[in-house]
């Protein structure tokens, strides 16, 4: 079949959102990746419910579960910067003001996934 | 010749769709609700950020600054208002990807599974802090 495109179109593989589909699908594959890695955090964080220092230190001390932690902490945090990009694109409608609230959003998950991510690291490494 | 034709007058005649010219159907408040949860969510990022800190900064760290100011009232209703998000966001996420495979586009169906994703959503929540209330939490240590 042939393709729809136009050759500009198909050369900067871009649509009007300038990001293609790329967008609506990274979406979707985190969203199916956090089905069963909320269910493994509902599980834990009840688990943990209630405990003193030692339990969780002992917990996230296990290779697999500060992996499994940190891979719910970068997935998460990379599905909620999708999602609010959305809602930003949805509202915002100044370039600037949109593109400002992008780079935030993004700092955000970044400073949150990293505050995250090193505590991870100094529970089950150092 | 005739004058051009004036631009229409902006009148009284509704523009676009606008939420307050529809009652609310269901589906709205469901749809509506994934967006705020994942809103919520995404600032409760932090209190998750500062639970992992707080058990990482070991045994004299902030840990029993943050499960005293976690089981106090405001942070229990914070703690529930996350919960819920969750147990929301995850339900109705899964009615997502099912959209995106093509299924429950039905009306009908589509205002059932909207009744049934709030019912879960409170119930898995509420089921979750009376486990962790009359201490059937904790099992992992």
């Amino acid at each position: 079949m042939r393709s729809l495109q136009t050759p500009l179109h198909r050369v900067k593989s871009l649509g009007a959102s300038h990001s293609g589909t790329g967008h609506f699908w990274r979406q979707r594959i985190t969203a199916a990746a956090l089905v069963p890695l909320s269910l493994w955090f509902a599980y834990v964080a009840i688990g943990l419910s209630g405990t003193s220092t030692s339990a969780p230190l002992q917990f996230f001390a296990h290779p697999v579960n500060a992996i499994l932690m940190a891979a719910f902490v970068i997935i998460s945090l990379y599905h909620a910067a999708l999602g609010v990009q959305v809602v930003i694109d949805d509202y915002v409608h100044s370039t600037g003001m949109k593109i400002f609230l992008f780079l935030l959003v993004r700092l955000f998950v970044i400073a949150t996934g990293s505050a995250c991510i090193i505590a991870l690291l100094r529970i089950s490494v150092f | 010749m005739a004058d051009i034709p004036q631009q229409p007058v902006a009148a009284s005649r509704p523009l676009s769709p606008h939420l307050t010219v529809y009652r609310w159907p269901v589906t709205m408040m469901t749809s509506i609700l994934h967006r705020a949860t994942g809103m919520a969510l995404t600032g409760g990022a932090v209190i998750l950020a500062w639970w992992l800190v707080a058990i990482s900064n070991g045994l004299d760290g902030g840990y029993q600054i943050f499960m005293a100011l976690a089981s106090s009232p405001l942070g229990m209703l914070v703690l529930f208002g996350a919960t819920w998000s969750l147990a929301y966001h995850f339900f109705n996420g899964l009615r997502h990807l099912a959209w995106d495979l093509g299924y429950g586009f039905d009306k009908k169906l589509a205002e059932r599974n909207s009744v049934i994703i709030f019912a879960l959503s409170f119930a898995s929540a509420i089921a979750i802090f009376a486990i962790v209330w009359t201490g059937h939490g904790g099992y992992l240590q």
